[in-house]
């Protein structure tokens, strides 16, 4: 295999850490919320945030791609499948997320909240400024786990035609007739990333963890 | 578009095997990883150092790349080095080598969490280290495992659809095939999600049931 080949995975693997970042954040975002509906008092939101994380927890995520990705045109949404794709992780992500969240949700202190109350916060600001802060700092372990996760899971939006690191390494082994090379290195690109995050996430826990134990 | 599942219902039978293929690989597959990462975790507990180090290096390669990948390098990247293995059997092996990685590490901590007391007594008596393991080490673990070792093999009944990308004729790829071939690919790709959906819903209960059956051989520090 030559440098100008590796160098083409190298880009490509650019393109899968973006795409996983951007699905993580927006997963993350869209999981607080559905972790909070999932532990509201209010019946019907408390369902649909149940539903929403067995569902994307239930089904597989090649599945759900290939859903999100046919049905978007049908719903009249002409959009690029890197998009669809970004979309379809972001869910997938947002249900895991969800998860994790109602876990520490559920760990804050209950004086925490009581003093909250006591300073006058509304619910809605007792959610934002008090048990989500904490809940993040307690479920970073659970987050780096989770972004390496989607890093992994990455790969499946090969097949609704995204270019990143797996399927141009699909592509340049059907051009150059060198799978175990070409699959290999692409692999070793992936486990790098994958060790860099466990590294930088176990960081993030140390300078992060101060107050909550 | 008008949604309309009569297309899917027409091919009754031939959905009923490849459920039954979808079913099989997830089974079997996944009582050859529990077996496999039993063993894995004995060899990186009591193996020599250099069976050590390769079985490390193994579990970690495993957890810290994607199924797919393992899966195009071993049916695409298999022949050049001589193994060349048609979609099932690849399938087959590997859900069995990459579930192995993740049941192994399950184990790990399974034996670390047995008191390091008990093991000692073990030996005062006299057992052999066979006995250990099987007679106190095993028993002891079992309610520790059991709950992540259920959630992991519910997460490969799910990997079982990655395998429909090297066409093993499981429920994903005939779905696929169906949904094209019919113009319905939303509504194949939708009772599919389903269906997993219903299936792991399933596990997941035989799994906690299970659990309260184990419960009584719960061992407390007291």
């Amino acid at each position: 295999m030559t440098w100008q080949l590796f160098a083409l995975l190298v880009h490509a693997c650019g393109l899968t850490i973006a795409i996983s970042a951007v699905s993580i954040v927006i997963g993350l975002m869209i999981g607080i919320a559905v972790s909070g509906a999932m532990l509201s008092r209010n019946r019907a939101a408390s369902w649909c945030g149940r539903t929403f994380v067995s569902f994307f927890r239930g089904s597989p995520l090649l599945v759900q791609l290939l859903l999100i990705y046919n049905l978007l045109p049908v719903l009249g949404l002409n959009v690029p499948s890197l998009v669809a794709a970004v979309v379809g992780l972001s869910l997938c992500d947002a249900a895991y997320q969800a998860e994790n969240m109602r876990g520490g949700l559920k760990s804050v202190p209950r004086g925490l909240l009581e003093a909250a109350d006591m300073l006058g916060l509304s619910p809605w600001q007792q959610f934002w400024r008090i048990k989500v802060p904490i809940a993040l700092r307690m479920t970073l372990p659970a987050l780096t786990s989770e972004a390496i996760m989607i890093v992994k899971a990455s790969s499946l939006v090969s097949v609704v035609g995204v270019v990143e690191l797996t399927r141009m390494a699909q592509d340049l082994s059907a051009s150059t007739f060198r799978p175990l090379e070409l699959f290999t290195a692409a692999g070793f690109l992936y486990f790098v990333t994958n060790w860099t995050l466990s590294r930088l996430g176990r960081r993030l826990e140390r300078s992060f963890s101060w107050g909550i134990r | 578009m008008i949604i309309d599942f009569t297309h899917i219902i027409e091919q009754l039978p031939e959905l009923v095997r490849s459920i039954g293929v979808t079913c099989m690989i997830w089974l079997v597959g996944t009582a050859c990883a529990l077996v496999l990462g039993f063993f894995v975790t004995l060899g990186l507990r009591f193996g020599a150092w250099w069976l050590r180090w390769f079985l490390s290096a193994y579990v970690e390669i495993i957890r810290g790349t994607p199924f797919l990948i393992q899966l195009f390098l071993l049916y695409y990247g298999g022949p050049f080095i001589g193994i060349a293995l048609d979609p099932m059997p690849a399938g087959f092996l590997g859900v069995t080598v990459y579930g192995a990685a993740y049941f192994s590490e399950i184990f790990r901590a399974g034996f670390e969490a047995v008191p390091g007391g008990h093991v000692e007594a073990a030996q005062c008596l006299g057992l052999t280290r066979f006995q250990i393991i099987w007679r106190i080490q095993v028993p002891e673990m079992t309610m520790l495992v059991l709950p992540p070792a259920i959630n992991m093999t519910v997460i490969l009944l799910k990997e079982t659809a990655v395998l429909s990308i090297i066409t093993v004729p499981e429920l994903t790829f005939l779905m696929q095939a169906i949904g094209s071939q019919q113009y319905a690919f939303v509504e194949a790709m939708a009772v599919l999600a389903c269906f997993y959906w219903a299936m792991v819903s399933l596990a997941g209960r035989i799994g906690d049931f299970a659990e309260k059956r184990f419960s009584k051989y719960t061992f407390s520090h007291t």
